[in-house]
């Protein structure tokens, strides 16, 4: 599985989608500074990566409108969980916002019909728990692309597993 | 020739073999005289060796290419592990292990004798340690000194002048190779992917060392005997007693006999080496006594607890003062951190300190933790174990390279030398292999061991929610006392799936051997608050994540239901007109009260005969046709009305339709479906009097056609309206006699459904009217919260 780490600002993603029998995913996750810039992607198989990562950043906006769209009381009740991004005809883009606005978005192949939203939700939920172990690193400078070997088995065994 | 598939370590076998081979340095082509002479140190009868050299096709060939090495190599394991020489076992035997050559036995004695000396010396370091992964243990191995050539070229290790033993390492490093062998090398080993080339070379040397040849050469007499193919798991199985912990022994017979000779001259040190052995030597992340003194004694000046945590930040300063690089210092944490708390007791802080030392001598960290680095129990004896020389030993013989490394930590050097001399403890090893057991086990004599360990309160490890985490606060809220937890968590093992079961234990673990004496109830409460709520904030978003945006969605009002009515209306006529229609209930309430037309007479009464006859095809069609259609049709009464209409009229279709229509007429019925059907009934009426009453179907159908219009905004009553309007329209063409008067009666009819429809539709006007209302002062209101809502 090949993985790439950007040091563009911005959130990960993670898109699965099929092509034949082989299932592309790309986890990015991105950063909320301002800047957003993802922290981590990875993309399986690895054909058109530069098209996962111009989705996962096109996705950003519908993120960033779903944050906003809350309005000031609702930021303590404002699920992580976005849910479907949009969808395109090709697939379907899931987010997740942490609250310390670090985006995980899930690129999902839209012939991959049997990834159901509570499959989604754990996954976000797993991604977000080896997130915050990386987090608990004190080396790990929040901002560093993440380069942790047990979040990328993780996430690796993630996409393996949906795909 | 079939091609070869070679796992990663016969390859670097096989390429070492080539390379050696390759006296010309051709890269291409091994020498002839050197292939062969290797092929008769494997040790195989000649015609075996013919034939490999056959059927890998050198002789085809006339040379030995790189693949005809390989296939040559492999098809010499393949004749030394006792199978029969066949193309197709080239790939199909697994697990077979590398070839073995053996060099001339006087070269053997020679480089031993000059070897041992240095093992004596390091005597007692060799039975500790299957080396240090990846340390110059090289060297050591004399006896297939042929093929060493090779190894130190695979060698990465950047000191190799360790003159310490134990080619041990090789052989944990090597389990893929060796898989048969069942006793595992510890994590540490595994990382050592390139010496497992002299780890094929080291295993039987290793043997001669360790183990079986220790007992004496009475053993190795015993084994020379065995036929020379005799396969190495069984030589390994009469090795148990005395290599209760060796990994890979692959000891062929050949190495036996060589072994023998060698064990003359160092049978001391193979005594030695043989008690070492027994122990857990084989793991060299085991820390020593005076390791773990000082790391006790570091652990002291940043926190003078020792059963309290050192804080990442703290831990941080300190680690990177040992000048790793962040990433591998990330990654030492990751390893070291066992409870992913973000900081570190006392044995995690010796987990990572040792894996730091470990590091920055040379060795490569391991993937995961090593058994004996995790985070032990309160109860075990650590004292005894065996050292683990894998700093230690590589710096024996290598202070130097130790001491500008340590520089950061000048105590470390010091450090080095005291352990290095203190031989005498190594050699009262005792078996500590299993009490790292007892960690996965959970063992449940851990907390009763301790009785005076109060559990007085659990510890929240795991910041992070998650379901063990989740576990273990409903530990807390249920083990108050040191039963407790004992059962709880003995029942927990078996449930926890998902996580790994250790890592698990091991936190609850934590829980209690942090009991006692842990007194920073500060951390604990605050450790307790954030994990509370993360908790429940984890429980919160998975359990609002649903409510969430419904919630969002509740203030506003629901945006009006689009045409419940019409909710069947599959006419694109009934979509398009209700474009602009919200109100579906509320108009059918609305609209339901118009009157509904009562049947017209005259219509009825035409129609009735034959829509009588037709009612039950009619039913069963229109049933058919609008599901909703109904059964409360049977108003059959009127349709005796209509028979007489009906029966004047046409074909099939205009005459079911009727029918249709008439029970439609009859009972308030939603089906657009009738409308349509009304609709169709109305084309095939105009279309069926077409000829005849050409001009009247004309304004009839566009009647019927404005009517179908509103028809899509029509509401039962509607329909019915319409019904009988279309119910009269067959009358028309019946009697050409009639003419006028049907002609007026369905004028009449005409207006009627016009003021009907009028009304309907002021009706609906003032519906509309009234939600734009709304619609406005929402918006409104809207425009008065946004100012709030960017807060």
């Amino acid at each position: 599985m090949h993985q790439v780490r950007l040091q563009i600002k911005g959130s990960d993603e993670a898109r699965y989608s099929y092509s034949i029998d082989v299932q592309i995913s790309a986890v990015l996750q991105y950063w909320s500074k301002p800047k957003n810039y993802p922290l981590f992607i990875r993309s399986v198989p690895v054909q058109n990566e530069l098209k996962f990562h111009y989705t996962v950043h096109t996705s950003l906006d519908v993120v960033e409108e779903k944050i906003s769209a809350v309005g000031k009381a609702m930021a303590d009740q404002r699920e992580l969980y976005l849910g479907l991004l949009y969808p395109t005809e090709d697939y379907k883009v899931y987010g997740y916002v942490t609250n310390s606005k670090v985006k995980f978005v899930i690129v999902v192949d839209s012939s991959n019909t049997s990834l159901r939203d509570n499959e989604i939700r754990s996954m976000f939920r797993k991604l977000h728990n080896s997130f915050t172990d990386v987090m608990c690193n004190p080396f790990y400078n929040p901002g560093d692309t993440i380069q942790s070997k047990a979040f990328d088995s993780i996430v690796s065994a993630m996409m393996v597993q949906a795909s | 020739m079939e091609s070869l598939t070679l796992t990663d370590v016969e390859q670097k076998y096989y390429s070492d073999l080539f390379v050696y081979c390759d006296t010309d340095n051709t890269k291409k082509v091994a020498s002839n005289g050197k292939v062969l002479d290797l092929f008769r140190a494997a040790q195989l009868p000649s015609e075996v060796v013919l034939q490999i050299t056959e059927l890998c096709g050198a002789t085809r060939l006339g040379h030995f290419g790189r693949s005809q090495f390989y296939i040559a190599l492999k098809l010499i394991a393949v004749a030394q592990s006792g199978l029969p020489l066949r193309v197709e076992s080239l790939n199909s035997v697994k697990d077979l292990p590398l070839p073995r050559f053996v060099v001339a036995k006087n070269e053997q004695e020679a480089r031993h004798t000059a070897m041992y000396p240095d093992l004596e010396n390091q005597g007692p370091y060799q039975g500790v340690i299957p080396r240090p992964p990846g340390r110059g243990q090289v060297k050591k191995v004399s006896a297939h000194e042929v093929i060493q050539p090779c190894v130190p070229t695979v060698e990465p290790q950047p000191d190799t002048t360790s003159p310490v033993v134990s080619p041990h390492q090789s052989p944990p490093t090597s389990p893929h190779a060796w898989r048969k062998h069942k006793r595992q090398a510890s994590g540490g080993n595994v990382e050592r992917p390139p010496v497992v080339v002299a780890g094929a070379v080291w295993t039987p040397f290793r043997e001669v060392q360790s183990g079986p040849v220790v007992v004496g050469d009475g053993m190795w007499s015993a084994h020379s005997p065995p036929p020379v193919q005799e396969s190495w798991v069984s030589l390994k199985d009469t090795y148990p007693p005395s290599s209760s912990k060796m990994p890979p022994m692959h000891l062929s017979p050949v190495q036996v006999e060589n072994s023998s000779i060698r064990t003359v001259a160092s049978i001391t040190t193979a005594n030695e080496i043989q008690r070492q052995s027994s122990s857990g030597y084989d793991d060299p992340w085991k820390i020593t006594d005076e390791q773990r003194q000082y790391y006790i004694n570091q652990f002291k000046t940043i926190q003078p607890d020792l059963n309290g945590f050192i804080p990442g930040s703290a831990a941080k300063e300190f680690f990177t003062k040992s000048k790793l690089p962040i990433l591998e210092l990330s990654h030492i944490w990751e390893l070291s951190d066992f409870d992913k708390d973000g900081a570190l007791t006392l044995d995690e802080f010796c987990a990572a300190f040792h894996l730091v030392v470990a590091r920055k001598n040379g060795y490569d960290l391991p993937e995961k933790l090593p058994e004996s680095l995790m985070p032990k129990l309160i109860d075990l004896d650590d004292s005894a174990e065996v050292p683990d020389q894998a700093p230690d030993v590589g710096y024996s013989g290598s202070p130097v390279e130790v001491t500008p490394n340590k520089s950061p930590m000048p105590s470390l050097n010091q450090t080095w030398p005291d352990l290095n001399q203190g031989n005498e403890q190594w050699e009262t090893f005792s078996e500590r292999s299993s009490s790292s057991q007892t960690l996965t086990q959970f063992d449940s004599n851990i907390a009763p061991a301790d009785p005076d360990t109060a559990i007085v309160h659990p510890v929240p490890i795991r910041m992070t929610p998650s379901k063990i985490h989740m576990q273990e606060m409903e530990l807390k809220r249920t083990g108050s006392d040191h039963t407790h937890p004992t059962s709880p968590l003995m029942a927990k093992p078996p449930e926890l799936s998902e996580e790994t079961k250790l890592a698990t234990s091991m936190k609850i673990l934590m829980f209690f051997t942090k009991g006692d004496g842990y007194s920073s109830s500060d951390s604990y409460t605050s450790d307790q608050d954030p994990i509370t709520s993360v908790v429940t904030r984890q429980r919160s978003n998975s359990g609002t994540s649903p409510e969430g945006l419904k919630v969002a969605a509740a203030p506003p009002p629901p945006p009006p239901r689009p045409n419940a009515s019409h909710s069947r209306s599959s006419s694109l006529d009934m979509n398009r007109n209700f474009a602009a229609h919200p109100t579906g209930p509320q108009q059918s309430g609305v609209v339901a009260c118009p009157p509904a037309i009562p049947p017209r007479p005259l219509p009825t009464q035409t129609s009735g005969p034959h829509s009588g006859h037709r009612s039950d095809e009619g039913l069963a069609a229109h049933s058919t046709t609008s599901p909703q259609q109904i059964p409360e049709q049977p108003n059959f009464a009127d349709f005796s009305q209509f028979q007489a209409f009906a029966a004047s009229d046409q074909p099939s279709d205009d005459g079911e339709k009727h029918p249709e229509s008439l029970p439609v007429r009859a009972g308030p019925l939603r089906t657009v479906k009738i409308d349509n059907q009304e609709e169709r009934a109305a084309a095939t009426v105009n279309s069926a009097k077409g000829s005849i009453m050409a001009p009247p179907p004309k304004p009839v159908r566009r009647r019927l056609k404005s009517e179908d219009e509103l028809q899509d905004e029509a509401l039962p009553p509607k329909s019915n309206v319409i019904a009988t309007v279309l119910a009269t329209l067959p009358s028309i063409p019946r009697s050409v006699g009639k003419d006028k008067k049907a002609i007026q009666a369905s004028i009449r009819r005409n207006k009627e459904t016009n003021t009907v429809l009028a009304r309907l539709n002021s009706e609906l006007q003032q519906q509309l009217k009234d939600l734009l209302e709304e619609r406005i002062s929402l918006e409104v209101q809207l425009e008065q919260l946004r100012p709030f809502s960017h807060l």
